[in-house]
């Protein structure tokens, strides 16, 4: 195909769009000439260029057009029905254009029935127009009247209509027509034999300076001669620009690097040029975004048409109202997006606005309203599709969702009306009840939704009983470049675009903390929940339980929004906002639904970019840290001086009871069915094992009806579920404990909110559980036997069944005198776990009184338990060769400090 | 030029090919498909990528994904104590306009090597060496194991997860 050809194609594509909206906009206002006058001039441009080119079907075509609209200038009426006889012939002439572009030559095939079609619509008033006889030759005979009598007028429209593009190839078509006769068009000639013939032609003809061979050279005449303040444009190819593109995304690159380097150097003499070098490149980039963008009117010129058509189809009176057309957007976003605009406008046409006997039965005006608009804000364009129709009927929604199976009833029932709406997302969803032509097949809105977030966009659903339903659409300004967030999770940077993020929140383990309801975890946000993810856990890369747990205590929440969804993505640490050049993810990468790319930053790292919509997914389906927080059992809880987390729930006769928060596992509310008796002991299937149940108290009965309350303890790979009346509370508070009761199952009591609560003594209910858990699992332990000092009994009694658990035997001391009285009495005592904070002497105190005494003593190994690990109890633990110093509640460090003394032990022994 | 590393049936013409080396093993990488060598510095990880791929990493300005000979071989991962943990060496290759970079122990001479030293691929091979594999040389001492690149670089995402 020559270049001649490929031009004629492209832009005969956008005249006959452009004929299109007009004549829609010709029909509801048949005496504006100025729209008139266009659309001759238009069709006429094709029908000569299709002359000279030698492209008979077309140039018939135009022709017989272009006389019927020859007609309506003469003032026949335009009529609905000889519009639509237009409509239906520029259509013809699309589908033979893209055939010509797929092939190269005109497709074979008659246009007779159209062409008499439009000769008969044309005939009452031509009185001179011979009778059809659709052959070439004698069309142009036919057409000098017309022609010759408006080629003034029309060379007035000419240089009045915008656009000098044109204006390349108008003017040889114009031209030819009246001058020559004869040689019209030679049907199969060459066409390049045949564009010089032409050119030559028209410089003839037109009178203007000499020689001019290439057409691309008469446009530039062109322009100079006739166009005062018009705007010059030429046509560049689209990779040409692309190209560009990718090298200032380099340059921008380059630059960010520069930068990051001169940051570091004092050097002052780089920073004017370079200070330069960055602003040329700020602009040079801004330039060649703008050659990118197009106005979003681009997207929408077929609209018009289309809801003129579906107007007459579906017997609705329909407006289509545009405003923001000339909202100038990335060509690629651009491409994206025309597609589900147009879905979605017929949709809002079939769909959303009633039948006319319906609006008026409604008191609504007959005529419906579809609204187009466009408009820039922030890095974002907003574009609404609203019709003023009968809304969405939530209730069908909610009845087809249930049918459908995509959630269950109960969940229906609790949603949102702005939840529900999304359902019309889902593929096949359509609650349309009849199936029409335009839609009801119930494909689309998924197909919308998608398209829309491929490119980083959201869309969003506002709907109104009776008063209409709005699509709100927000999508990036441009792909290529995007302001984004950099932070840090685990050991990497990652972009998070800007975009989706609303704000930003510190979390630590004070006032804003993140709380946790069976493993998840979620944050309170001003009076709302919001649900959590932890971007090292939904990228797999915890490294560990103590470190995740820790670093869920401490680090930002970045909350983000998708669509409706909010949530927030927890990352260690936040760095700052950068425009950063998105480049693709490799082919071999692009499966994964986490990233929407990767670029490189100021500093020549290469981070990924996040994809806030595969976030958002992941959130709903709550595939959350995979293997990390089945088995994640300590939950380290900060506490004060003496401040203790307890949860308290009722259990037997309405009494209070409580236990340290930091040794429950998981809250779980369970169905009384699934309680399974084996061996006169109550079971549940509890993630792929049995677990026992023990009631908290002898007065409790496991229910055999409805749900039961259950706190779970574990250790290591057991479970122990606590059959509970219910769970009340959680409660920190400086814990009193009063003089235990004679009974084993409770440690003591305490007041608890003003209530007196007992508290539970966990060592009690283990071997309830398994048999042999104070045993201990058989371990080939070295250490078997180990003291523990803490002034405190319940700490005491709390860390007891641990160590015992872990395959320990335990001998506890009260204070550090008493301790070292034990020491010296017991000699398979093998290693010393102490509190260091204790009032008299301390666990220091004890420690250097061990180190000096005999030598069996200072040889011990001792583990420090302390509430707060300052650098200078870290000092006295060195000094007093202290094997490792453990936060006080975490119990999975210390029996791993533990372990870690054994194993040394045994290496020294080997 | 491209019969280099698929078949190359000439009798006379040698072709040319950049070996590398994996453990003990010596790899041939026929050298039209070679762009760069470079020391892989500032590899990004993927989370849940194929285990293939390493990283990304940013070569004069380009991203490009990093994958491991090693485990597309199927080889565990070098141990890294000793001296063993030398520097890793990277080949960049390009396949449908992207560029790649195989990661390997080292990188040794560039080989010009006829078709009297070639043999066959020997069946007893691994399949999932045998199907990386176009032909294998004779040298003194040693084998060369010549690679296909497209090959190499042809697992598909789903594949590789699931080998």
């Amino acid at each position: 195909m020559d270049d001649l050809l490929r031009e004629f194609l492209t832009e005969s594509g956008e005249h006959l769009d452009t004929v299109d909206a007009e004549l829609v906009r010709f029909e509801q206002d048949p005496n504006n000439e100025t729209i008139l006058r266009n659309i001759f001039r238009l069709v006429h441009t094709i029908k000569g260029t299709c002359g000279f080119l030698g492209l008979p079907r077309l140039e018939a075509l135009a022709h017989a057009a272009e006389t019927l609209m020859g007609r309506f200038r003469d003032g026949l009426p335009a009529t609905s029905q000889s519009v639509t006889l237009i409509l239906s012939t520029l259509d013809r002439l699309k589908a033979i254009l893209a055939d010509l572009e797929a092939t190269g030559s005109e497709p074979a095939g008659s246009d007779d029935d159209l062409i008499s079609a439009l000769e008969a619509m044309a005939e009452p008033a031509a009185v001179a127009a011979p009778p059809p006889e659709p052959v070439l030759p004698d069309p142009v005979a036919r057409e000098l009247k017309p022609g010759e009598v408006t080629l003034d007028e029309l060379e007035a429209a000419f240089m009045a209509a915008p656009g000098p593009d044109e204006a390349g190839f108008a003017a040889p078509v114009e031209a030819p027509e009246p001058v020559l006769p004869k040689p019209a068009p030679p049907k199969p000639a060459l066409p390049k034999a045949e564009a010089p013939k032409a050119e030559h032609s028209r410089t003839e003809a037109a009178e203007a300076d000499s020689a001019k061979a290439e057409p691309a050279r008469v446009e530039g005449a062109e322009v100079e001669t006739t166009a005062t303040g018009k705007i010059q444009t030429i046509r560049v190819n689209v990779d040409t620009l692309e190209h560009l593109m990718t090298m200032v995304s380099e340059l921008v690159l380059t630059r960010n690097q520069l930068l990051e380097i001169a940051r570091r150097h004092e050097d002052s003499s780089y920073k004017v040029p370079l200070q330069r070098l960055s602003h040329v490149t700020a602009e040079l980039q801004e330039g060649v975004m703008k050659t990118r963008m197009q106005p979003i009117g681009n997207a929408w010129q077929k609209l018009p048409r289309v809801v003129r058509d579906l107007s007459a189809e579906l017997g609705k009176q329909i407006d289509l109202v545009m405003v923001g057309a000339e909202t100038e957007l990335d060509r690629q976003v651009l491409e994206v997006i025309k597609d589900p605009l147009t879905h979605m406008v017929r949709n809002s046409a079939d769909h959303g606005l009633e039948s006319t006997a319906g609006r008026v039965a409604a008191g609504k005006p007959a005529r419906g309203t579809i609204r187009l608009a466009a408009y820039h804000e922030g890095g974002t364009i907003t574009i609404e599709i609203a019709d003023d129709g009968k809304g969405l009927d939530l209730a069908a929604i909610r009845r087809k969702a249930v049918e459908r199976g995509l959630a269950p009833q109960a969940d229906v029932d609790r949603m949102t009306d702005a939840q529900v709406a999304k359902f019309i997302f889902h593929a096949g969803f359509s609650t349309a009840a009849a199936v029409t032509s335009v839609s009801g097949r119930g494909v689309g809105m998924d197909v919308v939704k998608t398209n829309i977030e491929t490119i980083g966009g959201i869309i969003d659903i506002a709907t109104t009983a009776g008063r209409g339903t709005t699509f709100t659409i927000k999508i990036p300004l441009t792909l290529a470049i995007v302001a984004a967030l950099i932070v840090r999770a685990g050991e990497h940077r990652f972009a998070l675009p800007q975009v989706a993020v609303l704000e930003l929140v510190r979390v630590d383990a004070g006032a804003q903390r993140v709380e946790r309801i069976n493993g998840s975890p979620v944050l309170r946000l001003r009076e709302r929940l919001l649900p959590i993810v932890s971007l090292t856990g939904l990228l797999g890369q915890s490294s560990g339980h103590a470190e995740g747990a820790e670093t869920e205590q401490a680090g930002f929440v970045v909350v983000a929004q998708v669509g409706r969804q909010r949530f927030g993505i927890l990352v260690d640490e936040v760095f700052h906002t950068e425009e950063i050049v998105v480049k693709p993810m490799s082919a071999k990468l692009r499966h994964i639904p986490m990233f929407a790319g990767n670029t490189i930053l100021g500093d020549g790292a290469v981070v990924l970019i996040v994809d806030p919509n595969g976030v958002a997914r992941q959130v709903a389906q709550g595939v959350q840290g995979s293997a990390g927080h089945a088995e994640a059992e300590a939950d380290t809880v900060e506490i004060g001086d003496t401040k203790t987390t307890l949860l308290v729930f009722k259990g037997g006769q309405g009494s209070f009871k409580a236990v340290p928060l930091s040794l429950v596992t998981r809250l779980e509310e369970i169905e009384c069915d699934k309680v399974e008796w084996l061996g006169g002991r109550p079971l549940i299937q509890y993630r792929g094992r049995l677990m026992p149940l023990v009631p908290a108290d002898p007065a409790i009965t496991i229910r055999s009806e409805g749900t039961q309350a259950l706190v779970v303890f574990s250790d290591g790979e057991r479970a122990m579920g606590l059959v509970v009346d219910e769970i009340v509370d959680i409660v920190e508070e400086r814990l009193d404990i009063e003089i235990a009761a004679d009974r084993s199952d409770l440690i003591g009591s305490a007041v608890l909110r003003g209530r007196a609560t007992d508290i539970i003594n966990i060592a009690h209910f283990l071997p309830l559980a398994y048999d042999d858990w104070a045993r201990g699992p058989k371990r080939p332990e070295q250490i078997s036997t180990l003291l523990l000092v803490d002034d405190s009994a319940f700490f005491r009694d709390m860390l007891s069944p641990v160590l015992k658990a872990a395959g320990y035997q335990v001998i506890t001391a009260s204070s550090a005198d008493a301790a070292m009285t034990t020491l010296q009495a017991d000699p398979r005592i093998e290693v010393v776990v102490t509190d260091l904070e204790m009032p008299g002497r301390n666990g220091f105190d004890l420690v250097a009184a061990m180190r000096g005494a005999e030598p069996r003593l200072a040889g011990l190994p001792v583990i420090g338990l302390t509430g707060t690990v300052g650098t200078e109890s870290v000092e006295r633990a060195r000094a007093l060769a202290i094997s490792d110093l453990v936060a006080k509640f975490d119990r999975s460090g210390l029996i791993a400090a533990l372990a870690e003394i054994s194993t040394s032990k045994v290496s020294k022994a080997a | 030029m491209q019969a280099a590393n698929a078949n190359g049936t000439e009798t006379g013409a040698t072709d040319d090919f950049v070996t590398v080396f994996v453990g003990e093993t010596l790899f041939g990488l026929a050298i039209e498909r070679v762009h760069d060598v470079f020391v892989p510095s500032g590899v990004t990880p993927v989370p849940l990528a194929p285990a293939e791929i390493v990283g990304l990493l940013n070569l004069r300005g380009r991203v490009v994904t990093a994958l491991c000979l090693r485990r597309r071989l199927g080889l565990p991962d070098a141990e890294a104590d000793g001296d063993k943990a030398k520097r890793k060496m990277a080949i960049g290759l390009e396949q449908g306009g992207e560029t790649f970079a195989l990661v390997v122990d080292g990188v040794g001479e560039v080989l010009k090597l006829g078709a009297d030293s070639r043999e066959a691929v020997p069946i007893n091979l691994d399949p999932r060496w045998r199907n990386l594999a176009t032909c294998v040389h004779r040298l003194d001492g040693r084998l060369l194991v010549i690679l296909d690149v497209d090959a190499l670089l042809g697992f598909s995402a789903a594949g590789a997860q699931a080998a």
